[in-house]
């Protein structure tokens, strides 16, 4: 049996240290290692974004991501975007507009949002579509998706959506 | 001014704070104490009989607890098919058995071999890369039409063929139907294939299951639209365990689109080597797994043909359908071409004379069955279909030709067997043309041209029979359930409720829509009221959620138990205010007494109830608690006309939705909000279905479609603005609610607005293109429009214009 290797990274904000098989893949050190169930397995091929989770602010599939390259990195997942009690504006606009419904999908939905909002406060809804283009979702058609991170990203800015 | 709590309002859905926040429990998302894992060999051949299984290399490998067989499973039941349907000729249909792990042969790539069970996950897989197989590869049938030719391979050596059933109906309509068509003054024939489609909720299908050593007892957690329906179906059927020692969770579910009804082999698997193993056992279906087990939808091939006399009235209809049923009847494979497509083929027409033949055939492919809509997409797409074409033919206005014969009185009782108890399809059809902005279309039709694109456009009406089902009629149709639902209410001492549900909810809003109706019954804030549901151990026996039926069937059961626990609350307010029970009113969660000042709050009375002080206990009994059985009188009928405008590029072919337009009559509406997000995502797969999804096969039986990268679907850059109403409200007569069901129209309804549109956009390109299969590709539309056979490589089988339907892609073949 190949030895486990230590890993230590940031999970949303709180240091985080395990130790990971040769070859593990990071959503499933983050979802039976770390105990952060939030990032879902939808296909483990990199095709539906079910697993999104931020990398040093950058979004990554986390299935095809070697656990071991995120050592000393900050990684963000839906499990800390709310601030204790209050809801992230992107959760609060989803809620309000409907933009999930069995909920299998939107803890990569919303990260994938954070990050195109942390790169780009004002986005169009073209680039709404292009930046979720990776996620899918079998529920909502996804109109209300893409308008509800539109609101949100209003909010953020203090305009009205 | 609309509503903002109860019946009508757009509450938002309680249940998004766990799943906004991560905070859901899917079935993935359990992990019980020492549980071990399961890895499934399976057959990567259509066909081959099994002439050894060597496990003894495996067995040595670490981590490794028992690897299982076939033969480990020759003491239990295979796995049940819950509908029994008989044949034109008075027989029952082949029913083969379904064996949990494959014994003797293995019929389609995907059929379980060996289970190795393992401490991890990545220990049985390693350990079943060292099973060794025998495996003698026969000849696979995949194409529809050769697998009933004498001679075929057949999947099953014990049955006499791979023909299921042969299905008239109704039968002795038959020879005047022939008879019509031959005296018509025209008829238009369309022969098509109903692509085969994969249902693909974003969770993969999870099974854990588990045993008691100290009770006996067994649970299993499962992702399943409804465990009451697999407790009986495992327990009774495959596994011999009683109701009482086993308790079926279905928690969080990520979708399920009808694929998660079935009962499947994995669950009895884990159930049965949760014992055999004195350890839980966990299987989490990979992407890959999904595609090759999880039941698939659709794949019938059809030949439809309109008879219509010299004013265009429809006088009879003819149709000869193939529906492929894969390699085992999966749970209601055998219903879905059957009753829930022949009894629809009426449509929204007074068409008088109706023949539906189906030709149920085993092929080498996964088990078909339900998937979103369910044998009314089929039905819905062939009828508007065929009409469009006929209109075109004759020169008239489809619109004017489908009002011309729409069924405008009700109750209407069609020819095949179904009573519509109300409607008014003209009422959809108008609003249709106001919000779709028909009258707008030609602009926008020469705008699309100065970019040099075709614009069509395409509008159909659709009706579904939903809120499935009267028992006693679907039990003389075959059906081996019940189709009532169940609802227990429970008042608790300080006034909350719960709702206990035989319904389920993955996705639907149910913990939010449910309390909506209760709490307008009583007059109490809608969060004094909880829904439990998905659990055998809380819940009544229900039958679950599928066809539209939660709210019609399950919301039914409950208003009964609510309206049960008003009559008795009414006597305890009537004990204490010393009244007569029939002068008690309830309004806004305050008792009064008629005619006096006198009043209780709820909370008074639902005190009392649970501290009998001051109560009536030689009449009854403390408490307040009831249940109610709800078995629906007849299906509800939703219906109601869409429309679709597409962009045709002429140089690449590729399509682009450019407007979709929706007005549903769905009954009486709980939550509009939630309405709309059911119609959103219905005409997204719809979309998906008329111009991405396809399952293909190749002819060897390869599943060649079995990834995302393979298999298209429909992704946030492929989907318009969606218009939806649902204004026009003809309600329901014979449910307390006067609800529809709205779950399944989307997908019922949109796939022949999205063709008729295309085909609209060819035919003012200049394109005599009658007819292309979905799903429509650029290439498909590109060779239909240059008179080309599309060979565009595995996933995408040639289109060909409908002059025959011999040689060309059958049951998803390429």
């Amino acid at each position: 049996m190949m030895p486990k290797t230590p890993l230590s990274f940031t999970l949303n904000g709180s240091e985080t240290a395990l130790f990971v098989d040769p070859g593990a893949n990071l959503l499933d050190t983050l979802r039976r290692g770390a105990g952060d169930l939030t990032p879902k397995l939808g296909c483990a091929q990199g095709t539906c974004g079910a697993c999104t989770v931020l990398i040093d602010g950058e979004p990554h599939l986390s299935c095809l991501t070697l656990a071991e390259t995120v050592e000393g990195r900050d990684i963000a997942t839906t499990g800390g975007l709310a601030d204790g009690p209050d809801l992230h504006p992107l959760q609060q606009a989803f809620m309000e507009g409907f933009a999930a419904q069995c909920g299998f999908c939107t803890a990569g939905m919303l990260m994938a949002a954070k990050a195109l909002l942390d790169r780009r406060p004002n986005p169009s809804r073209d680039e709404v579509i292009e930046a979720i283009g990776g996620n899918l979702c079998r529920c909502t058609g996804y109109e209300p998706i893409v308008d509800a991170i539109l609101t949100a990203a209003a909010r953020m800015q203090g305009r009205s959506a | 001014m609309p509503k903002d709590t109860g019946i009508g309002a757009s509450s938002k859905r309680r249940e998004d704070v766990r799943f906004l926040t991560g905070d859901g429990n899917y079935t993935d998302d359990i992990n019980v104490h020492g549980q071990a894992y399961v890895h499934f060999l399976r057959s990567d051949v259509a066909h081959a009989k099994i002439n050894g299984i060597d496990t003894s290399a495996a067995e040595g490998m670490p981590g490794v607890i028992r690897i299982f067989t076939g033969k480990d499973f020759e003491a239990v039941g295979g796995l049940p098919c819950g509908w029994q349907v008989t044949d034109r000729h008075g027989q029952p249909m082949q029913e083969p058995k379904h064996p949990v792990l494959a014994h003797g042969k293995v019929r389609h790539v995907g059929d379980p071999i060996c289970a190795v069970v393992a401490e991890t996950l990545a220990q049985a897989r390693d350990a079943a890369e060292a099973i060794e197989l025998d495996l003698e590869i026969l000849p696979a049938v995949i194409n529809m039409k050769e697998a009933v030719k004498d001679g075929a391979p057949k999947v099953h050596d014990d049955l006499t063929s791979n023909l299921c059933y042969d299905w008239g109906f109704v039968e002795e309509n038959r020879a005047a139907v022939d008879e019509a068509i031959s005296k018509a003054a025209h008829v238009t024939t369309l022969e098509l294939v109903n692509n085969r489609l994969i249902a693909n909720p974003m969770e993969p299908r999870v099974a854990v299951g588990q045993w008691e050593k100290g009770t006996g007892d067994y649970t299993l957690y499962t992702t399943s639209q409804n465990p009451h329906v697999i407790r009986l179906l495992m327990g009774a059927f495959v596994l011999g365990i009683p109701e009482h020692k086993l308790r079926v969770v279905a928690p969080d579910v990520g979708g399920g689109f009808g694929s998660k009804i079935f009962h499947y082999a994995e669950e009895a698997f884990c159930t049965w080597a949760a014992k055999e193993c004195r350890r839980p056992v966990k299987w989490t279906s990979t992407r890959s797994e999904a595609f090759m087990t999880d039941a698939h939808g659709r794949d019938h091939v059809t030949r439809i043909e309109l008879a219509l006399d010299a004013d265009h009235n429809f006088t009879a209809l003819r149709t000869e359908t193939y529906a492929n049923m894969g390699a085992y009847l999966s749970t209601f494979a055998p219903s879905v071409p059957t009753w829930l497509h022949g009894t629809l083929m009426a449509g929204n027409y007074k068409t008088p004379l109706i023949y539906v033949n189906v030709k149920a055939v085993f092929t080498n492919t996964v088990p078909v069955d339900a998937y979103r809509g369910a044998g009314r997409p089929e039905a819905t797409f062939q009828l508007e279909r065929v009409i469009d074409k006929a209109a075109r033919e004759l020169g008239v206005d489809p619109i004017e030709l489908r009002r011309k014969n729409f069924v405008t009185e009700f109750p209407y009782a069609t020819p095949v067997a179904v009573e519509y108890d109300t409607g008014d399809y003209n009422a959809t059809m108008d609003k249709l043309i106001e919000i779709a902005d028909i009258a707008g279309f030609e602009a926008r039709a020469e705008e699309s041209k100065k970019k040099g694109l075709w614009r069509g456009l395409g509008v159909n009406s659709y009706i579904e029979a939903c809120g499935i089902a009267p028992s006693n009629l679907v039990g003389q149709l075959g059906a081996r359930a019940g189709l009532y639902e169940s609802a227990t209410v429970r008042v608790n001492a300080t006034g909350g409720l719960v709702v206990m549900t035989g319904s389920h909810s993955h996705g639907q809003g149910h913990e939010t829509a449910f309390p909506q109706v209760v709490a307008d019954m009583i007059g109490i804030p809608e969060d004094m009221v909880e829904v439990v549901h998905g659990d055998t151990a809380n819940t009544p026996m229900g039958m679950g959620t599928y066809g539209s039926r939660s709210l019609a069937v399950g919301g039914s059961a409950m208003v009964r138990a609510t309206e049960k626990i008003i009559a008795k609350a009414k006597k305890i307010a009537a004990h204490i205010m010393e009244a007569s029970d029939s002068d008690i009113e309830l309004k806004d969660g305050k008792f009064t007494v008629a005619g006096t000042d006198k009043s209780l709050a709820w909370g008074d009375v639902t005190l009392a109830a649970y501290v009998p002080h001051n109560y009536p206990l030689k009449d009854m009994e403390p408490g307040l608690e009831e249940t109610a059985f709800y078995d629906p009188n007849n299906f509800t009928y939703p219906a109601g006309a869409y429309a679709c405008e597409v962009e045709v590029d002429p140089e690449t072919g590729k399509v682009t939705v450019a407007r979709f337009a929706a007005a549903d009559d769905f009954g009486n509406i709980i939550n509009p909000m939630i309405v709309d997000g059911q119609v959103h995502g219905g005409i997204a797969q719809g979309i998906g279905q008329a111009l991405l999804e396809n399952c293909a096969y190749d002819e060897a039986g390869q599943l060649i479609s079995a990834s995302y990268m393979d298999y298209a679907m429909p992704r946030a850059d492929d989907v318009p603005f969606y218009s939806v109403d649902h204004s026009c409200q003809t309600p329901c007569t014979h449910n307390p609610l006067g609800v529809k069901g709205c779950g399944e129209a989307g997908a019922i309804g949109s796939p022949p607005a999205v063709v008729n549109a295309v085909i609209d956009a060819l035919q003012r390109g200049g394109k005599n293109v009658t007819h292309i299969d979905m799903p429509l590709s650029p290439a498909r539309v590109w060779a239909a429009m240059n008179g080309a056979t599309a060979n565009e490589g595995a996933a995408q089988p040639a289109a060909r214009d409908s002059g025959s339907a011999e040689g060309r892609s059958l049951g998803g073949q390429v």
